[in-house]
């Protein structure tokens, strides 16, 4: 282990350490999407992964933060002291020892086909009344931008991605929708992403891609990584049907 | 080795104590609702604790044994019967091949755990047998058993036969017998209709006005239908938010307390999602996940503000609690 100082690629002014419950602890690297948080997240969260602690049961990065599960009776070394004081201690000793390693830079940009609005893109027309826009220029606006995928959450192989136009952010839905299709693209707030299995969601829908995300007998479970880069192409029905029953033959 | 699911019932699924590892690719954890239950259940039978048992919920399912087993049934009571007599919940039982399992009325809790000695075998995905129904993963093709499905169960360990072996004599005409011990209720409680629920603040309990947070604490919330493995919808006192800026997407755990826009809470479960936008409201203490997932659609739920120092305290407890069943039944058959 390294004695240097932390030379994280972001300038963490002070990581906040703060508890989820009685068994996690969550790690706040800042307060707003930016590339120089996201780097600083994977850094810690690959240094995590070279030097586990005992009790550690795993780690979910995520935009701003990284949540670190615990198994309090193994960090307490089966009850012997105070278990968040302990796992906060050890993760800050973690923080001031960790060291970046290089990041892989991922240079290709996948590309992810979309068929945008009509039966595909049910809140287009809201997303377009909200930014004062027509829907044309909210499809436009969303597959002229590159994007840089911050996480994989919510679902199984769903893509969190930074990038989207500022003009495009809107409001989640106020109730979650029972059951939203895998593949729908949405918009909540200032983020946009990709449902990658049927679940229930509060996102604004734009469009869908016919492409699958998730695949349990893949090698690689997940069709995208964190770090990759990604842009929306759009796509009429027909093509959608025809990459549709492509996808069926993978 | 096998069982059959001559029907089976509400919803009754594969489940170990969950698939860790994978939520940063956003795979569930999954795993059993009660995983106490399971646990003291394959402590009963000479399992590890982490063995795959099987998940039964409200309605049971009819299942025959293909051969000779020891079994426990944990959890919550649900009228069960072998071959038509009643059997007791939390105590190692031993079955002839050919003995049926069945289920009548549900009496207290939501879900049992069949565990058997050996463990059901289906294959390992992702380091887990556990079933997640969404993704189709893990258990038997990923989905709920149905009638006809055959399960294979694993080789049983020493410590299975020497449970097994101090079991009483069968009765005349009786396929199974069933031990006279179990474990004192802390380990094995009888699931309360209406159950308290502790919790600690949530990252954003801040951002809730002062009225909401008093309701949280004060009020009752029901269950409503929407009810599943992932998470209870909540129907009680509209929570309000005093401040609308759009959240980061951040983790969510099982007994996450979240509040969508239209302020009715959403706790979840099991199955949660890996990360969420909608504000933390609570985090309910470990030891009251049991509980929680014994509660049924219909009943009411309170919250009780604790303290992470005594959350993490009766975590201790339970484990040591755990551990003392575990050592108990070891050192009584000098393992």
């Amino acid at each position: 282990m390294s004695n240097r100082p932390l030379p994280l690629p972001a300038p963490p002014p002070a990581v906040r350490l703060f508890p989820l419950g009685d068994s996690a602890v969550v790690l706040e690297f800042g307060t707003g999407i930016s590339p120089l948080t996201h780097g600083a997240i994977a850094a810690f969260s690959r240094y995590l992964a070279a030097h586990p602690f005992v009790g550690l049961r795993e780690y979910v990065p995520a935009f701003t933060t990284l949540t670190v599960y615990y198994d309090p009776w193994l960090v307490s070394e089966n009850g012997q002291c105070q278990p968040y004081e302990r796992v906060a201690e050890v993760l800050r000793q973690l923080l001031a020892t960790a060291t970046a390693t290089e990041a892989t830079a991922e240079t290709s940009v996948v590309e992810i086909p979309v068929c945008y609005g009509g039966e595909f893109g049910p809140d287009l027309e809201f997303v377009a009344q909200h930014a004062g826009l027509t829907p044309d220029q909210v499809i436009e606006l969303h597959s002229k931008a590159e994007y840089l995928v911050h996480m994989i959450g919510f679902a199984p192989g769903f893509p969190y991605l930074g990038g989207l136009d500022a003009r495009l952010a809107t409001p989640r839905r106020p109730e979650p929708r029972a059951l939203v299709p895998a593949g729908a693209v949405g918009i909540a707030g200032p983020q946009t992403g990709i449902y990658s299995l049927p679940t229930p969601g509060g996102w604004q829908l734009i469009g869908r891609t016919p492409l699958r995300l998730f695949n349990p007998e893949w090698a690689h479970p997940s069709r995208l990584r964190a770090g990759q880069h990604l842009r929306f192409v759009p796509i009429d029905t027909a093509e959608f049907t025809r990459l549709q029953q492509q996808e069926l033959l993978l | 080795m096998s069982l059959r699911i001559l029907r089976p019932g509400l919803l009754t699924t594969v489940q170990d104590l969950g698939r860790f590892g994978y939520q940063q690719d956003g795979l569930v954890v999954s795993g059993a609702m009660d995983a106490v239950a399971l646990r003291v259940g394959n402590l009963l039978v000479g399992n590890a604790e982490h063995a795959a048992g099987l998940e039964i919920t409200l309605l049971g399912p009819t299942i025959r044994f293909g051969a000779a087993h020891l079994i426990a049934l944990t959890g919550a009571h649900l009228s069960p019967t072998l071959d038509g007599q009643p059997v007791g919940l939390n105590r190692p039982i031993r079955v002839r091949a050919g003995t049926t399992l069945a289920f009548g009325a549900p009496v207290a809790g939501s879900r049992t755990y069949l565990a058997v000695a050996g463990g059901v075998a289906v294959p390992v995905v992702l380091g887990s047998r556990a079933t997640y129904l969404r993704a189709e993963l893990g258990g038997l093709h990923g989905r709920a058993l149905r009638a006809g499905d055959e399960l294979p169960t694993g080789e049983p360990a020493p410590l299975s036969q020497q449970l097994l072996q101090a079991l009483p004599e069968f009765q005349p005409e009786k396929n199974w017998s069933q031990a006279r011990w179990t474990p004192g209720p802390d380990l094995c409680p009888v699931p309360r209709p209406n159950p308290i629920i502790r919790a600690l603040p949530g990252p954003e309990y801040g951002q809730f006005s002062v009225g909401s947070q008093r309701a949280f604490w004060q009020r009752p919330f029901t269950v409503s239908p929407q009810a599943d493995r992932m998470g209870y919808r909540l129907q009680g006192p509209k929570l309000e938010r005093l401040v609308d800026t759009e959240l980061l997407s951040s983790a969510v755990a099982f007994g996450t307390v979240q509040v969508p826009a239209g302020g009715q809470a959403i706790v979840l479960l099991a199955d949660h999602q890996t990360t969420g936008g909608y504000p933390r409201l609570a985090q309910v203490i470990s030891v009251d996940f049991a509980a929680l997932a014994q509660v049924r659609p219909g009943q009411t739920l309170r919250f009780q503000e604790v303290s992470l120092a005594d959350a993490q305290a009766l975590y201790l407890a339970q484990e040591r609690r755990v551990a003392a069943l575990r050592r108990a039944i070891g050192a009584f058959f000098k393992i």
